[in-house]
């Protein structure tokens, strides 16, 4: 069995609220990092820990706090991405509304690295029972002095609203979710300038990926080193998986990186097999972004080894023989599945959600759409 | 008339309850001096929860409460999915109709609404009582086939979850 770094105590009653949250270590990061750390030190812990971004493109954490512009006075922003819209990705919904104090711990320690003094959770609007779990973690945060003027005594101050999202996938798109968030369509920004140089409101800003802020205080708490050894080569710690499709027991689930794709579907710890004694005819590992995988490629490569959940070994013989290990959306297919049908449903997704800005995109899907 | 009508911006703007007032302000409050813009979805949520869906008279209020043009306002809320810019029933059940929920479903359940409730995707019942959506992923793909009405999640639905759904949704929507 996995350790696991983020959802450890999910299921304790009453983990929800702060006081409950603080018995089980809680806020030790904001702690540790506040009295005893600099900002860059914390940058620097999160370097060595080898955390790549969890909302699907895998770019290291640290080196994108590391490109964050600081020039004298001009406000910096963390925001973190809770869009979760990528079909078959439903990690980040379990983590709040879980843990919610989590994700805020680590937005405080996040957002201390960073200098951040205003910073923003834009989570999609159909979680609104989510935001108010959120919301009122805060208010508890706030009130046990966690958030606010003068943190923990350090003189650092910050505030941090959570704001709803109104329906679209795009969204998830940084530069798109910082147009939302300052009001407008969320139609992604011309890039550079990237939004570490010119973000929400014109300032520097980070966009983060709900699981990638979490992530942050284990790293904060243990040390980047020890969590650099889990895992194998590049993909280091855990990671949450949301798996989904015909299996036995569907659900998220904490891996340690490098967990072989044998073992989550049909290991007793995890997935359980194909449901109902069927046969797998496919997976999509990372979520419908990324190609899917017909049987003969799920539990090995094409070269006839092992295929294991990690960046490099899901992503093994590229798009020909390969995949992604994207947002961890494990989407698995029985041998009654149409992929034809199920292919001209991601289609007609896409179409549904292109946000009309560009022609490939605008155009290309509701033909890929029409075609299928 | 629809935001995207020319005269659109003729439409008298339509009060909001104190209730729904006093959180407006809460959540313009949260935004810095200047960027109340960035309160816009939080107020058009507000709008629909208070109507059931955002009129043109209530975005051209919502207009004059962030002190910025109508036309800011039509944009966004056409833009995003969530918006009904058009009366509904009291209970909107929006339906996911993507990928991982049509592996285990969802597809039987439009169906099975559309039979129960004898209207398609898109109407309202002669009562008023329910209108039926299809929508893009919602997030909940380990727990399919699933809906949403009112912000909450209807999960892991079979024939007898969705009649006792309807059933309670129909008391409380009466009482």
């Amino acid at each position: 069995m996995s350790r696991k770094l983020l959802i450890e105590h999910a299921e304790v009653p009453g983990i929800t609220s702060f006081e409950t949250y603080r018995k089980h270590g809680g806020y030790a990061s904001v702690e540790k990092a506040l009295k005893t750390m600099s900002p860059e030190e914390v940058v620097e812990e999160v370097k060595k820990s080898g955390l790549r971004g969890r909302g699907g493109a895998g770019f290291p954490t640290g080196m994108k706090w590391s490109f964050l512009a600081k020039p004298e006075g001009v406000e910096r922003h963390l925001v973190c991405n809770a869009d979760e819209s990528e079909p078959g990705t439903f990690k980040d919904r379990y983590l709040m509304e879980k843990l919610p104090h989590l994700l805020i711990e680590g937005m405080i320690t996040s957002s201390y690295a960073l200098g951040a003094r205003r910073s923003y959770i834009y989570i999609r609007g159909e979680f609104m029972y989510v935001l108010r779990i959120l919301e009122k973690a805060i208010a508890e945060a706030y009130a046990n002095g966690m958030l606010g003027k003068n943190i923990l005594g350090s003189g650092y101050d910050l505030d941090l609203v959570v704001t709803p999202g109104g329906g679209a996938y795009i969204c998830g798109e940084e530069t798109a979710l910082l147009e939302s968030l300052e009001g407008k369509r969320g139609n992604p920004r011309m890039k550079p300038p990237f939004p570490a140089v010119k973000g929400l409101w014109g300032n520097p800003t980070v966009v983060n990926n709900v699981e990638s802020i979490a992530a942050v205080v284990p790293i904060v708490n243990e040390g980047g080193e020890a969590y650099a050894k889990i895992g194998i080569e590049r993909s280091t710690g855990t990671k949450l998986i949301s798996a989904s499709g015909n299996l036995v027991r569907p659900g998220v689930y904490e891996i340690e990186l490098g967990l072989s794709v044998e073992e989550f579907i049909y290991g007793d710890n995890y997935c359980r097999g194909v449901a109902n004694g069927k046969k797998l005819k496919a997976c999509i590992p990372g979520g419908s972004s990324v190609p899917i995988l017909p049987h003969y490629l799920v539990t090995k490569t094409a070269a006839g080894t092992d295929r294991l959940m990690t960046y490099e070994s899901l992503a093994d013989g590229g798009f020909a023989s390969g995949s992604m290990l994207g947002s961890g959306g494990f989407i698995v297919f029985d041998e009654d599945q149409c992929i034809v049908r199920n292919t001209w449903n991601f289609a007609r997704f896409y179409a549904h959600e292109s946000c009309g800005q560009c022609s490939p995109c605008r155009e290309g899907t509701g033909w890929m759409e029409k075609v299928l | 008339m629809k935001a995207d009508h020319p005269q659109a911006v003729n439409e008298a703007p339509i009060e909001f309850s104190a209730n729904t007032m006093a959180e407006m302000n809460r959540v313009i409050g949260l935004f810095p001096e200047g960027k109340q813009k960035s309160a816009i979805l939080s107020v058009l949520h507000l709008v629909q929860d208070e109507f059931g869906w955002v009129s043109v008279g209530a975005m051209n209020r919502v207009a004059q409460i962030l002190g910025i043009q109508p036309i800011e306002v039509y944009e966004v809320a056409t833009f995003y999915t969530m918006f009904h810019l058009d009366p509904v029933g009291k209970n909107v059940l929006e339906v996911c109709r993507t990928g991982p929920c049509q592996l285990v479903g969802s597809d039987d359940l439009i169906t099975y609404i559309e039979e129960k409730l004898d209207i398609k995707v898109g109407e309202t019942t002669k009562d008023g009582m329910f209108t039926l959506k299809t929508v893009e992923c919602l997030g909940a793909c380990g727990y399919g086939p699933m809906l949403m009405c009112k912000y909450q999640f209807y999960e892991r639905l079979n024939k007898e979850k969705v009649n006792e759904m309807l059933d309670a949704m129909r008391e409380a929507s009466n009482s």
